[in-house]
């Protein structure tokens, strides 16, 4: 019994359960939060039996139908992969559990929320398991597209606005992509991740097609200035979909950049440069810009964009001790994708109680909701990478790494960001703390949602504390 | 210059043709023919551009086709919507506005 759920299939359920899940919620509107919420638990336990199956017995293939490359169609799930599935399952069950109650009440048309979000959780688990740079443009589209069809769910005009810019902007993102697997496949015959790069050595028959591939990456990802779609497609969406966009969807295009990077380490200087220094503009721009707004969910999704730039502080510092600084990289992405999650669905917590998101007008928030309250500021302390949140753990990583060389204008980069962002914090938990000139009308927020926020937020906390467990997951996956 | 470095060519070709009127065009339906025509060139530089006849890049396609119909009609649908709801096949010019509007909301 145990061998037979030790060697089940899970990296191939752990597409094809949220998959099903989604058809089925597509197919029964009437039960569809029921149908998402199962097909959300089952997607998180085939996602968390790959992660104990890679813990366990090392980095794992699997072949499609038998057939295997080069016809058929290879799995594989490596410490990084099983890292970014377990992530996904973390916030996609936060998420689930909150968008039940969150949408009760919703018409039916927000109700096909269930199937476009179990289609996006497909799509990441295809993408994190993705052997061969087609597949990885086929889960990149499928991501891309639910994702914008989440975004436009409401139907409302800064809703479809948002949707239609976002398309425009993933299509032609993967379009480049596309791009640079054609060159690629033409000047080295293969598809295939592992052949490409023993295959690819340099010159510019690796540079074109890879520069064509991370310049559609850095346009899906939204790193500075590709970011300008991001901020009215996260701000505008409702809650549960901001945060599977923000804490999700753009670390499934930063995962493809990393695998990029790490199966063709390309050589120079200017590159890692570029990236890194288009990655603090980002930190000073998006944490500027969450300074500036009004609205609370739009600061949020500034922060995202500043938040991202952090990522790519990692690219100029690999050079001496890649583990260092690719483990910091990544350790963040996922405290990322944890508080950020937490801070959307706590927002819309917010937002639901006072039926408005200002952030001059929170109007003593913290006595009426201090779950929520507190899960905001959990969230913003793993943000800031004040200790001992997985934020922390990162971006010390990264701190040690640019020290360590000398590099000083990174770790100062890094240093102004936190400062920053524990700002951007503050100001909304100042204004909840406050009173407001105006009264306000409030409703009920059922606990279950606030709940759900502040467990993801002392999630991404606790993320400190199994950082010496999680980081060897990455050993041999870091070139 | 033989036939497949033509093929290679004009997809070369449509590509730059349709990021010209992806950026430039106001008209969303035109924005959305525009990708429409730069998905073509990367089929033809794949389909045009291998020296032997090889079946990969013939997969390649037929999904990258499967692909790029299923994206036209989201796009198409999206369009449809926004025009219905806003009385305009366009974007608006100022995207802070956007969100801006409590009209909406």
């Amino acid at each position: 019994m145990t061998d037979w759920l030790a060697e089940a299939p899970w990296m191939l359920l752990a597409i094809a359960l949220p998959l099903l899940g989604a058809l089925l919620a597509f197919l029964r509107p009437h039960r569809a939060a029921m149908i998402g919420l199962i097909g959300a638990f089952m997607s998180a336990g085939a996602a968390l039996a790959v992660l104990l199956q890679v813990v366990f017995g090392g980095p794992r293939q699997y072949e499609v139908g038998g057939w295997g490359a080069p016809l058929g169609i290879n799995l594989w799930a490596d410490g990084l992969s099983a890292m970014m599935l377990a992530m996904t399952a973390v916030v996609g069950t936060a998420v689930s559990i909150y968008a039940r109650v969150y949408l009760a009440d919703s018409p039916n048309k927000v109700r096909r929320f269930w199937p476009l979000w179990l289609f996006t959780w497909a799509a990441l688990n295809a993408l994190f398991q993705a052997a061969d740079v087609f597949n990885l443009y086929v889960t990149l589209e499928l991501l891309g597209l639910s994702a914008v069809a989440l975004v436009a769910l409401t139907g409302t005009g800064p809703a479809l606005w948002g949707a239609m810019r976002y398309l425009l902007v993933s299509l032609l993102g993967s379009l480049a992509y596309l791009v640079g697997v054609v060159l690629l496949y033409h000047l080295h015959g293969t598809l295939d991740l592992t052949l490409l790069g023993e295959r690819a050595d340099g010159g510019l028959a690796l540079a074109i097609p890879l520069g064509a591939m991370i310049a559609g990456l850095l346009l899906k990802i939204g790193l500075f200035p590709f970011h300008v779609w991001l901020p009215p497609a996260h701000g505008s969406a409702r809650a549960p979909v901001s945060a599977v966009l923000s804490g999700l969807v753009v670390k499934g295009a930063f995962y493809l950049l990393l695998r990029l990077w790490f199966t063709f380490s390309p050589e120079g200087e200017g590159l890692p440069i570029l990236l890194g220094s288009l990655g603090a503009f980002a930190v000073f721009w998006g944490s500027i810009q969450a300074l500036r707004q009004e609205r609370l969910k739009l600061l949020v999704a500034y922060s995202t964009v500043a938040q991202l730039g952090y990522l790519f502080i990692a690219f100029p510092l690999a050079g001496m001790d890649p583990a260092l600084a690719w483990g910091g990289s990544i350790y963040l992405a996922v405290s990322h994708a944890l508080a950020k999650g937490a801070m959307f669905l706590a927002a819309g917590s917010i937002m639901m109680q006072g039926g408005h998101d200002e952030i001059a007008e929170l109007d003593r928030v913290v006595d009426r909701m201090p779950l929520s309250l507190a899960a905001f500021a959990l969230a913003g302390i793993s943000l800031a990478g004040l200790p001992p949140s997985g934020g922390f753990v990162g971006k010390w990583m990264l701190l040690q790494s640019a020290m360590a060389q000398g590099l000083w204008p990174w770790a100062l980069v890094m240093i102004v960001g936190g400062v920053l962002t524990a700002s951007y914090v503050f100001r909304v938990l100042g204004f909840a703390f406050t009173r407001s000139p105006h009264a306000h009308e409030s409703h009920n927020v059922p606990h279950t949602m606030e709940w759900t926020a502040l467990l993801l937020a002392l999630g991404a906390v606790l993320l400190g504390f199994v950082a010496p467990w999680a980081l060897p997951l990455l050993d041999g996956v870091l070139p | 210059m033989n036939g497949l470095t033509v093929f290679a060519l004009t997809g070369v070709g449509l590509l730059v043709i349709g990021l010209w009127a992806l950026v430039l065009r106001a008209h969303l339906i035109r924005k959305v023919l525009a990708l429409n025509v730069m998905g073509s060139g990367v089929f033809l530089v794949l389909v045009g551009a291998g020296a032997a006849p090889d079946p990969v890049p013939q997969a390649m396609v037929i999904t990258g086709i499967v692909v790029t119909v299923s994206a036209t009609a989201l796009a198409l649908a999206l369009v449809l919507r926004i025009d219905t709801a806003t009385g305009k096949p366009t974007l608006p010019e100022d995207r802070e506005r956007d969100l801006m509007d409590e009209h909406w909301q």
